[in-house]
């Protein structure tokens, strides 16, 4: 990597950062890699997640940063431009480049710019068996040596072949060798030349950027390098001359001269190093015969809303038990505090306010994980690429594509990396309308208010009156969606273009790794939000300490706001006060109502009953959905976008969940519902 | 062989890709992915109004209707 000398230090520990298209099997060579030792956060200033991990090699620790998957370092995507920042940050001494074995043309273009940038790269060659099995057989020593690179053949989820790739990454961390360099034909060498030299010639340039690379990227007229010389005399003239002469010379565009080099010089290496039985497009794989029944036109829909049943059945059915094993402990508990504890004061607090608070949102953990889960497993399948697929026609009529429908989806477990999974879309309008409706999926901190008051009044439907409410968040989304786009963004639409990866059975440990990732943010949240939130919460509704619990602190807040909700059924102080408190998160409006009703988890189903009627708690669960999304949601949509369209979605979900609760509870009453 | 737009093949139908129309973001976005003038692809559903699913090489992909009236194939088989 070329950087300025001053800055290179002895470097204390290896950092390898792993690249590579998605759907590679890149999480789970850093799960092998890394195993538990594995800590998400984000890249700095942006919300693509950032894994990192660690492992001993002879004794040294090694920090594996494992970047987006991405299929080039182009400057449209945010992801790439993350990847290609880490990269030019010179952070890591070596890049393993994992790389598809079954679709090594599409692979090697990412491979190829890396080369370009002068990364430090060690290919692992990954999927070997699946090529194998397909009749393609790869020479990769061959491969190795005309990338210049080492080529380690592996097969992920077998671990085959981890061993020589932690070798070969550590060897080539200690010696770099001279990269190969891909050549462009003269015409395109003369004009790069040109401004190599120009860029060579300004410190500021040439010590942040290898000056080769950034002459092939001014050549191809990439926008975010386009950006960077603006200030630096000469090179935006000389990529004008030079593109108009290459034009003039070859009737094509610098742009296509380019491409068509670097996949030249794979076509070339290909030739060379691949063989194979049968012509690409002739076979027909299990894959395509299960999309042909899974994306058919007709039973697309259909199997889609069956795979969301078996989703929701899946989680309720063995989650019930087990919220039961953990109330159970709880109550334990918080008999085994009382009893311990002689001060009356704080006895309350630890009983009422810590275990009893905090305890009635984490038996909700095991339908979370589950629920968590099954997201997982149907990621990792590759199931989510085909539901984006065959969502992308109905989500037309909203002015979005088949993308923007994973994010909604990701939704349904927490909406803040929902929220952040908006980055993957490439326009500005799709990001925008696209988190203005994540907040109305029913995401998992939901369930444990639908799950209280789906128990306490329709027992008999549980599994339907939930799905009607995670339906009625989408028919939300979708008509806001639509209206969103005739009020503020008239206009053209984002391509959509997204690889469907091969169906393949996710590993367990795989999904089990992915699972805890997202359920572990949650007990984070019950453990600092939650926690704080409901010790707040006791302490207001004590203040002052022994008045019965309408006239605390709380007590009158509630009695204030309850007028307001009272045209939608729940005119009670103490379901405004858990409105108000479930903003800083959702499952708390299930921990407040437990504190203010002064009961347990357990009693808390006895008291909902006789303060709600069935159609007062149906409007207040819609209005649990729809209001206001808490706060680290609102954070996230901050982060992406501005104060402006941040305090638009807390004024329109706002009104909206009123609105969409009074009509409930209206016309329900109409009905002769209530 | 005449030159038409991607999104006009029926399923099961072949093309060789003869030039990519639009923007320099389509461009760009596509050309990752592989599609590249000389590249032969494959229509595996073509659906009224809905996205295609091709195949290029070993891969598949969803594209647009959008994005395939921009990938301009000559027909082969």
């Amino acid at each position: 990597m070329a950087k300025p000398a001053s800055r290179v230090e002895m470097p204390a520990q290896v950092v390898i950062a792993l690249a590579g298209n998605p759907n590679v099997g890149k999480t789970c060579i850093f799960n092998n890699l890394t195993g538990a030792h594995q800590h998400v956060g984000n890249w700095p200033g942006v919300t693509v997640e950032k894994k990192e991990g660690r492992f001993a090699y002879s004794g040294e620790t090694v920090r594996v940063v494992d970047l987006p998957g991405i299929y080039g370092l182009g400057a449209y995507a945010e992801d790439e431009r993350v990847a290609r920042d880490y990269l030019l940050s010179g952070e890591a001494g070596v890049v393993i480049n994992i790389v598809d074995a079954t679709n090594l043309e599409r692979n090697l273009y990412l491979t190829v710019q890396l080369l370009e940038m002068g990364a430090n790269v060690v290919v692992a060659l990954n999927v070997m068996d699946e090529a194998e099995a397909r009749g393609i057989k790869i020479d990769t020593d061959k491969l190795g040596r005309l990338l210049g690179v080492p080529v380690i053949p592996t097969v992920a989820p077998k671990k085959q072949g981890m061993a020589e790739l932690v070798a070969a990454a550590m060897q080539k961390a200690r010696t770099p060798g001279a990269p190969v360099r891909i050549t462009y034909g003269r015409e395109v060498e003369e004009e790069l030349a040109k401004l190599e030299t120009l860029v060579a010639g300004y410190p500021a340039l040439s010590g942040r950027f290898p000056p080769r690379w950034l002459a092939v990227k001014v050549l191809e007229g990439d926008e975010h390098v386009l950006r960077e010389i603006e200030g630096f005399a000469g090179i935006a003239a000389q990529q004008r001359e030079s593109s108009a002469r290459l034009e003039a010379v070859t009737g094509q565009d610098a742009e296509s001269l380019i491409v068509d080099g670097r996949y030249g010089f794979i076509a070339g290496i290909l030739k060379e190093t691949v063989s194979r039985r049968k012509t690409p497009e002739e076979r027909i794989t299990l894959s395509d015969r299960i999309d042909r029944i899974v994306t058919h036109r007709v039973l697309g829909i259909p199997i889609f809303l069956a795979a969301m049943w078996a989703v929701f059945q899946f989680t309720f059915t063995l989650g019930d038990p087990l919220i039961g094993y953990v109330e159970t402990f709880f109550e334990w508990l918080g008999g085994l505090a009382g009893a311990r504890i002689a001060n009356e004061l704080l006895a309350s607090l630890v009983v009422d306010g810590i275990i009893g608070g905090v305890g009635s949102v984490l038996v909700f953990i095991p339908p979370i994980f589950l629920l968590f889960l099954a997201i997982s497993f149907l990621e990792d399948s590759g199931y989510m690429a085909r539901a984006a697929y065959i969502m992308d026609r109905l989500m037309h009529a909203l002015g979005l594509h088949g993308k923007s429908f994973i994010p909604l989806l990701i939704g349904f477990g927490c909406n803040v990396p929902a929220v952040m999974a908006t980055r993957t879309l490439e326009n500005k309008r799709d990001r925008i309308i696209t988190l203005l409706i994540t907040p109305f999926m029913s995401c998992a901190a939901r369930l444990p208010v639908y799950v209280l008051f789906v128990g306490a009044f329709f027992a008999q439907r549980q599994g339907l009156v939930i799905f009607s409410l995670y339906l009625l968040g989408i028919v939300i989304a979708i008509l806001m969606g639509m209206l969103l786009k005739a009020l503020f963004f008239k206009g053209e639409q984002a391509p959509f273009v997204m690889e469907l990866p091969p169906y393949r059975l996710p590993t367990i440990r795989g999904t089990l790794i992915h699972m805890w990732e997202r359920g572990y943010s949650f007990i984070r949240k019950a453990g600092t939000i939650i926690f704080g939130v409901v010790v707040l919460v006791w302490l207001l509704s004590n203040i002052p300490w022994g008045a019965p619990i309408e006239q605390s602190v709380i007590g009158r807040l509630g009695q204030f706001m309850a007028p307001i909700y009272a045209p939608c059924g729940f005119g009670t102080w103490e379901a405004a006060v858990a409105l108000f408190f479930g903003i800083l998160a959702k499952e708390v409006v299930v921990g407040t109502l437990g504190v203010v009703y002064g009961v347990g988890e357990e009693g808390l189903t006895a008291a909902v009953t006789q303060h709600f009627t069935p159609l007062s708690a149906y409007a207040f669960m819609a209005m649990t959905l729809l209001y206001i999304p808490c706060v680290a949601v609102i954070g996230a949509i901050k982060r992406e976008t501005d104060w402006k369209w941040t305090g638009f979605a807390v004024a329109y979900t706002l009104v909206l969940g009123w609105v969409v609760a009074f009509l409930i509870y209206r016309c329900g009453k109409l009905l002769g519902l209530g | 062989m005449a030159v038409l737009p991607l999104g006009l093949l029926a399923p099961g139908q072949g093309g060789l890709i003869k030039d990519i129309i639009g923007g320099r973001h389509v461009r760009c976005r596509l050309t990752e992915l592989g599609f590249i003038p000389g590249a032969k692809v494959r229509v595996w559903q073509n659906q009224p109004w809905g996205p295609l699913i091709v195949s290029l090489g070993d891969g598949r992909v969803a594209i647009g209707r959008g994005v395939a009236q921009k990938i301009l194939v000559e027909e082969t088989r």
